[in-house]
């Protein structure tokens, strides 16, 4: 139970900085007129194709105690940032990256410019367009990047193990604690796990086609799904 | 007097605009216009793809001209020699897109309100209100755009566009698809509003019944420049360039080259190309050997089926009949002599002249109906 509870914390957390951090990071992504925009968007994508245990290996060297985020980490709070909670969290939001940012651009991205035309001819800045206009119509982007970002983190099993090794209430996530179960031939135990994730993930991802369709109803729009033809 | 005049050029606005633009995959486009909007409705008239809505872009601060001067009155918009450029948030001008991009998400309401976010609640609410009455919308003030008809759409756009109390409105072809009653309508409140606040309205079109009915004054646009200025009889019965000509209705449009001038009658020659057909048209901007345009109206040609005599018309053609259409009330022919002509006719005369194709038949024309038309 303790690994479920840890994953949900963790999967929380990341949805929530991917939420803060994605918006403005999306917005720009989408309105950006420069030429270099190109690499950034590469950067974003590239989770989605790495192993993660690249990545995780990566960004194990960086928060390692000669890493330059773990040196960082350690002036700061005093200990390391390998093999903890925190650096768990910093892993799975570079991991889930691509899926917080990449819906919450196709959703700002197939909002009517001439709204936003409109918008500033009636006197509204850029800050009062971004929440009057474009995040309303933008919700189902919204709810899809958290979603994908909570259920992505939830199921992740590479990154963890690379960054977070495995100790008991503070990074063996569910995933892990499964593959343990399934390691030592508990198959009651990880069965047990397993449903409750399947479980979980289900009624979310029911919960948010519902939502959305409601949402969706109402301004207009539908869902963005990274597998619906765009 | 003096105290009208100075209001006037208080709420004036003046444009003068040059940008280049190179559009991928055709011909480089240069906009270069100088224009003054007085107060109440002017007009914006050419064809599609003339830089009309360039120009309101330019005013609106959503497009940034090379260099130029935009003013309402006092206020300075843009000025490229002393590196002014309002943003649009800050010009007060309100502009009507031909899609009137209402916000899908927010009622009627919400909509309208969404342009007086300083104001206090209540003063707010006011406004709404009164403007909402204004344009006779207030019904549907918790309907959201897409619950709403065509007509009443515009109504609310013109109202969420007008509710700040604006300098200036632009119109980018706000009422296409609406019948002639109900843009009528539309117009007369728009009008009604207008009369106690006195701002210029800039209105495009290429629709040449709009301009009739809308009956003002018209500033002609094509190819990036202002072809002609003036009341819509001015504009409209003498353009002087080709496409123009295309978009007022002329159905007639004939090459030819100039045979001489006789500026004692006031008239000149034009012989039409392939052929042997000369036509006196007035005195225009070309010299002997120019290469020009005729435009003519199909329903200002008369069509006889005897050799006419008698006549002050100077330009009697012999032709054939080619082919007649009938649509609706009215019957096209097509008349070959030597040159193409196209000539409307009523059923009534098509029936009592005994038309048929191959029919011989003289064509009509007065000097003043033929218009001289500039490459």
């Amino acid at each position: 139970m303790d690994a479920l509870l840890l994953s949900l914390r963790l999967a929380l957390c990341v949805s929530a900085i991917l939420l803060a951090g994605g918006l403005p990071l999306a917005y720009w992504l989408a309105y950006s007129n420069w030429r270099g925009k190109f690499l950034l968007e590469a950067v974003v994508a590239l989770p989605l194709v790495l192993p993660p245990t690249v990545l995780g290996f990566y960004v194990l060297l960086a928060m390692g105690p000669r890493g330059p985020l773990g040196k960082l980490w350690q002036v700061f709070f005093g200990h390391g940032l390998a093999f903890t909670f925190e650096g768990l969290v910093l892993a799975s939001v570079l991991y889930s990256l691509p899926f917080a940012v990449q819906p919450l651009i196709a959703s700002f991205e197939s909002v009517d410019r001439k709204l936003l035309d409109a918008s500033a001819v009636l006197g509204a800045g850029r800050l009062r367009t971004f929440w009057r206009v474009i995040l309303p119509l933008s919700i189902p982007g919204v709810v899809t990047a958290l979603v994908l970002s909570f259920a992505h983190t939830m199921g992740e099993f590479g990154v963890v193990l690379m960054v977070g090794g495995n100790l008991a209430g503070v990074t063996r996530t569910v995933s892990v604690d499964i593959y343990d179960h399934v390691q030592s031939l508990e198959y009651a135990e990880a069965n047990r796990m397993a449903l409750v994730l399947l479980a979980i993930s289900f009624v979310v991802l029911s919960v948010v086609y519902a939502v959305n369709r409601q949402v969706g109803r109402q301004i207009g729009r539908r869902l963005w799904t990274p597998w619906a033809a765009n | 007097m003096d105290t009208l005049g100075s209001e006037l050029n208080a709420a004036m606005l003046t444009v003068r605009v040059r940008m280049e633009r190179l559009r991928a995959g055709s011909l480089p486009f240069l906009l270069d216009i100088f224009a003054k909007v007085p107060p109440g409705i002017t007009i914006l008239f050419g064809p599609s793809g003339a830089g009309k809505s360039t120009v309101l872009d330019c005013i609106a601060g959503l497009a940034c001209p090379d260099a130029g001067r935009i003013a309402t009155g006092e206020a300075v918009l843009f000025d490229s020699q002393a590196a002014v450029n309002c943003p649009p948030q800050a010009r007060h001008i309100a502009y009507v897109f031909q899609t009137l991009a209402l916000f899908p998400h927010m009622s009627a309401e919400e909509n309208v309100a969404y342009g007086l976010d300083g104001l206090p609640r209540e003063q707010r609410a006011a406004r709404v209100e009164e403007i909402l009455n204004a344009f006779r919308v207030e019904k549907l003030r918790r309907r959201r755009p897409a619950e709403i008809s065509g007509g009443e759409r515009q109504r609310i756009a013109l109202a969420r566009s007008l509710v700040a109390q604006p300098r200036v409105l632009l119109l980018d072809e706000p009422l296409t698809g609406l019948d002639a009653k109900l843009k009528g309508a539309i117009i007369d409140d728009l009008r009604a509003w207008n009369a106690a606040r006195r701002i210029p309205i800039l209105y495009v079109t290429h629709s040449r019944e709009e301009v009739d009915a809308l009956g003002e004054r018209v500033i002609a646009m094509d190819h990036g420049h202002i072809v002609s200025e003036g009341t819509p009889m001015e504009v409209l019965e003498a353009p002087r360039r080709k496409r123009l000509a295309q978009a007022a209705g002329f159905e007639n449009l004939l090459n030819g080259t100039v045979a001489d001038l006789r500026e004692a009658d006031g008239v000149m020659r034009v012989r039409l190309n392939e052929s042997v057909c000369e036509l006196e048209v007035p005195l225009g901007f070309a010299v002997a050997g120019d290469r020009v345009h005729v435009a003519i109206r199909a329903g200002d040609i008369l069509l006889a089926t005897s050799q006419p005599q008698g006549l002050s018309a100077r330009n009697i053609l012999e032709g054939s009949i080619v082919a007649l259409e009938t649509r609706g009330t009215l019957v096209r022919a097509r008349v070959d002599c030597g040159v193409g002509f196209i000539v409307h006719l009523t059923p009534g005369a098509a029936r009592t002249l005994e038309l048929t194709p191959g029919c011989r038949v003289w064509l009509v024309l007065k000097t003043h109906s033929c218009h001289l038309v500039e490459e």
